[in-house]
């Protein structure tokens, strides 16, 4: 338990600190030696439980619990006054709805419910502790050196560094403690905490900067991501008061427990799952996820990979034994499927580097939310697979693109031609993460085998859904492979007279993405290991047992060794050839030196390569109002059902 | 231990007759389409002389990295195949043969040649459009037989084609762009005159082209394993019917190959998508139902 503790206070410790520090050379130095200890923590938590299993803490201190509220209030306070100084009533009131709710709850039901342990530790918050500290502070690390680029760059404006800090190193102390709380109301407490972090972290160049500094663009963002997560967050304070109200208990545990045909826990598993999407990020909430990118690129990555999205599907991947084959999990599943669908769709059409990683987390993220809305066992598996890959991959790409924007000028895919010259070890580093995206042997594609596995085995409510969830993944899929390929294909282009820029790169940031490369590897490696030790452990203690896994251990064998193989070809026979350089073929007209031809006025010509984004398919607009359709549909007939049969249920009693 | 063996010489036979079974298809094919178009046409044996011909040629390559790409394909198309025949997972195979895939199209982009990249770019679209069927099609055994095994499926009693009617048809469809054939032979093709030259493979030469010939014949033949798998049965004439079955969409696909024009992209991706979700999702859909009932 100390550790948890430690792992929640010290980067809160660290984070005042650096907001006290105003040198580079002592920032530095603390952020080095904060995120070392943060992963060092984060390992050494997994170490001391890692045979153990499920461990409840009661830690039951009244202290506490008003520190939390004051707080509550105070940032409830925060939010209303900066809605009212950016005009953006809408936030306000939303802070108004939830926070005088969880209070009034807190002191007067709330205060006769016992709750019998505050804190909890299993093989699932492993795995999130050691993302969170892991990838979390590998981001942290990579901001240092970033930061001083984007300072560069915005000679202008204000150093205003140590905020920016500051939020960060929070950020991964209000996630430690919502994947460790058992007690709902904590869990909120961090909850909220990490829309208020992100808030203010998307809002970065805009809130609080004078008039002629500010970026409008991300005040905008920020409000609007802060407004549908504070949506989100008064979705799970009405979940808390209808837990306390009619089950008599808010704590985690209590609530899985109670089944998934459970009245009151299936009413209340709908409210945190729409909290969950929200969070997550799904339509038709998706567009706050898509703002986020105005911010630094390690608010990107950090929100993308680590923290804030993957609150939202921890929660709904923890929620999966009350979601199983009911209305809240047809919601749950159908938003996800949704979502996988057009966001895979969306992608294609999007030449932004940034905004391509933005719409495939999107998407990831729906296919994590369509597993833990089908809630079986092996949904689950593949879902909590998905995290762990998608977490990895994904910051290592941010991180890469965000380093080839400082170099080559800019973060379109388009302008990248090349970087395979400009920059090899970075172009490197990009297409690792693309092939660990989604390209068999690597990680994502296990993952996503699994979950088309899942989705024919589940058991069907209405006998439609499942096939319909097979047809998202198929189509879906293909998509993904569409829009991963030419970005690939752009990084593995060898485009002649390049010269090599990469000296210029910060040493915080190549560690930070060649750890996350090396963990790319180790986990696509290891992953069998991961799941017979880590993630069948907990199926086991959730379900009472895992049928039969949707990948034989054969299988998984197999596509290590194809890793593997991979490697040791990239290693014995890339780059090496006896023969002769020729030039490419460009109808006779070549001019030599493969760059130009000669067009017919005899005259030399620069040849130019684009890509297919196939804008009359699969526009982003059109995708977009699609998917909010569709998805507001599914949340509104099953929440809106919920709501009805709630207020009938109490209209009923009196 | 015996189920090793027969593994074993199943992956052998495959890695062993696949290109000869194959060159002697892709023979056959041209004499076929020969005659179609009246004219006498190559000996049967000619793609063998063809590739033997591409072994002798000076070395040469446009990047140093290329040579690598393609060898990573043919490796992962002669998995694939091994995989199937070994009677590995369907997806697992699927997914093989993706990689393999992407490998050839990564290739093709690092020449940065005009030609090979919008040849590259259509193979993606076809990959594309082709891979939701080929999806389908294994979930289609899966419901049917409640295993992705391929040596599962072919110990069957029941004949998988009576209730995969739709997915069948909708297999032999995106054959048609596997195969390379018209109309969707967009990325490149073996007909000569085409505006992209040899698209895909333009930059290509010598032992590397000849390479990814044979890769080709190792990959039709896998991809008829995949037909014949419609009509195992666990007995001899199942097996029969399903060799017979094979190349009779063999022949099918050249006289389409002979019958159509090549058609726009749009076309491609539409229509195999459209395939996809009606004969593919429509036939689960009654799949479904038919076990429940």
């Amino acid at each position: 338990m100390g550790t948890i503790f430690f792992l929640i206070l010290f980067p809160t410790v660290v984070a005042i600190l650096l907001l006290v520090l105003k040198a580079d050379a002592a920032r530095d130095i603390v952020v080095k030696i904060a995120c070392a200890a943060i992963a060092a923590g984060s390992i050494y938590l997994a170490v001391q439980y890692f045979t153990k299993g499920t461990q409840y803490f009661d830690f039951e201190s009244h202290a506490v619990n008003m520190t939390m509220m004051v707080i509550e209030i105070i940032l409830a306070v925060i939010i209303v006054v900066l809605a009212i100084r950016y005009k953006k009533i809408l936030a306000a009131i939303l802070a108004i709805a939830q926070t005088p709710l969880v209070c009034w709850f807190e002191l007067t039901k709330g205060h006769d419910i016992e709750v019998a342990n505050n804190l909890y530790f299993d093989r699932l918050s492993m795995i999130m502790v050691l993302i969170i500290g892991i990838v979390g502070s590998l981001i942290c690390l990579y901001a240092i050196g970033y930061m001083k680029d984007f300072q560069h760059h915005h000679a202008g404006a204000p150093d205003r560094r140590p905020w920016f800090f500051f939020l960060l190193f929070l950020f991964l102390a209000a996630m430690t403690g919502l994947v460790t709380s058992n007690n709902l109301i904590w869990m909120y407490f961090f909850w909220e905490i990490t829309s208020l972090c992100s808030f203010l972290l998307i809002g970065y160049n805009g809130l609080f900067h004078k008039e002629e500094n500010e970026d409008k663009v991300a005040t905008n963002n920020a409000f609007r991501a802060l407004i549908m997560n504070l949506g989100g967050g008064l979705g799970f304070a009405v979940a808390i008061v209808y837990l306390g109200t009619y089950g008599g208990t808010i704590e985690l545990n209590k609530l899985l427990a109670m089944g998934n045909a459970s009245q009151v826990a299936v009413i209340v598993a709908a409210f945190l799952a729409f909290a969950g999407i929200t969070k997550a990020a799904q339509m038709p909430f998706n567009s706050w996820l898509l703002g986020a990118m105005v911010a630094p690129t390690p608010t990107s990555a950090l929100l993308h990979s680590s923290t804030m999205v993957k609150a939202g599907v921890f929660l709904i991947i923890k929620l999966a034994p009350v979601l199983n084959g009911n209305y809240a999990g047809f919601m749950t599943m159908m938003v996800g499927g949704i979502t996988f669908l057009l966001a895979s769709f969306s992608a294609i059409s999007q030449s932004n580097g940034k905004r391509v990683l933005a719409y495939s987390t999107i998407a990831n993220l729906g296919l994590i939310v369509v597993c833990g809305g089908i809630g079986t066992a092996g949904a689950v598996w593949a879902g909590t697979m998905l995290i762990i890959f998608h977490a990895v991959t994904k910051s290592l790409l941010f991180l890469c693109v965000g380093t080839a924007e400082h170099n080559v000028g800019s973060r379109d895919i388009e302008d990248l031609d090349g970087l395979f010259g400009k920059m090899p070890r970075l172009a490197m580093f990009m297409m690792i993460g693309i092939a660990g995206m989604f390209l068999a042997p690597f990680g994502m594609l296990i993952s996503k085998w699994a979950a088309m596995v899942a989705f024919v085995n589940a058991p069907s409510m209405f006998g439609f859904e499942n096939i319909l969830l097979i047809g998202i993944i198929c189509f879906g899929s293909a998509a993904t492979a569409f829009y991963w390929v030419k970005w690939l294909g752009k990084m593995a282009a060898v485009v002649a007279g390049t010269k090599n820029i990469q000296q210029n790169v910060h040493g915080s940031e190549w560690f930070a993405q060649g750890t996350l490369v090396a963990l790319t590897i180790i986990v696509c490696l290891l992953f069998p290991f991961i799941s017979s030790k880590i993630i069948v452990p907990y199926l086991n203690e959730t379900f009472g047992g895992i049928a039969d896994l949707a990948i034989s251990s054969t299988n998984m064998i197999i596509m290590c060794i194809m890793v593997a193989v991979i490697l040791l070809l990239i290693v014995f026979f890339f780059g090496r050839t006896n023969k002769k350089i020729v030039n490419i073929y460009l109808s006779g007209v070549n001019e030599g030196d493969n760059l130009q031809f000669e067009d017919a006025f005899k005259a030399p010509k620069p040849l130019a390569l684009r890509n297919w984004y196939m804008d009359s398919y699969f526009g982003e607009k059109k995708m977009n109002v699609i998917g909010d359709i569709l998805s507001s549909v599914a949340i509104i007939y099953v929440l809106g059902m919920i709501i009805g049969f709630v207020i009938g249920g109490i209209g009923g009693g009196m | 231990m015996n189920g090793y063996v027969t593994m074993i010489i199943f992956v052998v036979a495959y890695l062993v007759l696949a290109p000869f079974v194959g060159g002697l298809l892709a023979g056959i094919d041209r004499k076929i389409t020969a005659r179609m178009q009246g004219r006498v046409g190559p000996p049967i044996l000619q793609p063998f002389y063809d590739v033997g011909k591409l072994f002798e040629k000076e070395p040469i390559t446009v990047n140093k990295v290329q040579d690598f790409y393609v060898l990573c394909f043919f490796i992962f198309i002669l998995a694939t195949g091994a995989f199937f025949f070994a009677g590995l997972n369907l997806l697992l195979v699927i997914f093989t043969l993706t990689i393999a895939s992407v490998f050839l199209i990564v290739g093709a982009f690092s020449s940065n040649s005009p030609y090979a990249q919008v040849g590259a770019e259509r193979e993606l679209l076809q990959m594309m459009a082709y891979e939701p069927m080929v999806l389908l099609t294994a979930i289609g055994f899966y419901i049917f037989s409640g295993s992705f095994d391929v040596s599962a499926i072919v110990n069957l009693s029941g004949m998988p084609f009576f209730y995969l009617i739709g997915i069948f048809v909708g297999f032999v469809f995106i054959l048609t762009i596997k195969f390379r054939k018209s109309p969707f032979d967009l990325s490149m093709s073996h007909h000569a005159h085409q505006e992209l030259v040899k698209g895909l493979v333009t930059e290509y030469s010598g032992k590397t082209l000849g390479l990814i010939e044979i890769a080709h014949w190792y990959e039709n033949i896998f991809l008829l394993g995949f037909v014949f798998l419609f009509f195992c049965n666990g007995t001899w004439w199942g097996y029969l019917i399903g060799v017979v079955v094979c190349l009779a969409a063999y022949f099918l696909e050249v006289l389409i190959d002979n019958s159509f024009a090549r058609m726009k992209w749009q076309v491609a991706i539409n229509s195999a998508w459209i395939v996809a979700l009606c004969l593919g999702i429509g036939n689960l859909f009654i799949l479904k139902f038919l076990l429940m009932v």
